[in-house]
């Protein structure tokens, strides 16, 4: 008896978690549209600094500017961009599912990867249009 | 088949005991972020390099300021309700998850409140 450990001591089965499973497209879609909306979240100070900056006169606005033309401001800008454009393309993914839309699991793997995809194209595409002067067209 | 009533259903309003309303708020301020994120895009695109003057013209136009607000707000609202599930997903301790909550509503609305302080200050005297 003395040997046997008493029940609550044993170990016990552990539900799995993260690391044993595959990364399935709609699991790895589910998962970064969370982050991502954890980092638009952090982004808006950003957007807030931005909005009290142009309330604030040249200064506040030029020191901003400044900020965000660093290598380092850029990458964030761009990390931002791609959360937006991410979590509105996947975030209206999810509202034709609660629609009753796209259910299917090829649908719903070929709309995965559709929305990684066209997130990207559509922040690299805004930064392209940025670099080449196509920006500032309200100006 | 159920024996409870209709009543005795909706009383309790589930386990959560508000019913549908956080994923029903959920899915409205989703919709309506949908052209006004496109909206925002388009507007920063287009002042990329502008000079102050030529951004502060831009957000002093009163269309301009309404949809900058509305945006701010709805999307405040719609980022609210995100982290409050993150919370409860991930945050057990109740000390914890009401410190969280608060400090999370309380950015909300700092942020809020700094957002329509500027934009009023930029749209000006009427």
């Amino acid at each position: 008896m003395a040997d046997t450990p008493h029940p609550a001591h044993r170990a016990r089965p552990l539900s799995p978690h993260l690391g044993v499973y595959r990364w399935p497209i709609t699991m790895a879609t589910s998962i970064v549209h969370r982050a991502t909306g954890l980092a638009l979240s952090a982004g808006t100070i950003l957007l807030c600094w931005w909005l009290m900056a142009i309330a604030s006169g040249p200064e506040a606005f030029n020191q901003f500017t400044a900020l965000a033309t660093t290598p380092l401001g850029e990458v964030i800008l761009f990390g931002f961009v791609w959360s937006l454009a991410y979590h509105l393309l996947n975030g209206i993914r999810h509202l034709a599912w609660d629609l009753g839309y796209g259910f299917a699991v090829p649908t719903a793997n070929r709309s995965g990867i559709v929305v990684i995809v066209s997130s990207i194209v559509l922040a690299i595409a805004a930064f392209a249009l940025a670099y080449s002067g196509h920006g500032g067209y309200y100006q | 088949m159920s024996l409870e009533t209709p009543l005795h259903k909706v009383r309790g309003m589930g386990s959560s005991h508000s019913g549908v309303s956080h994923f029903w708020r959920q899915r409205v301020t989703a919709a309506a972020l949908v052209p006004l994120a496109i909206w925002f895009a388009v507007s920063v695109l287009g002042l990329i390099g502008a000079h102050e003057a030529a951004t502060l013209a831009f957000l002093s136009q009163p269309l301009n300021a309404i949809l900058m607000a509305a945006f701010v707000v709805i999307l405040l609202f719609h980022m609210t309700l995100g982290i409050q599930v993150v919370i409860d997903d991930y945050v057990h301790g109740n000390a914890s998850k009401l410190l969280l909550m608060l400090a999370m509503r309380g950015f909300s609305i700092a942020a809020g409140a700094v957002s329509i302080f500027a934009l009023l200050r930029i749209a000006g005297p009427l």
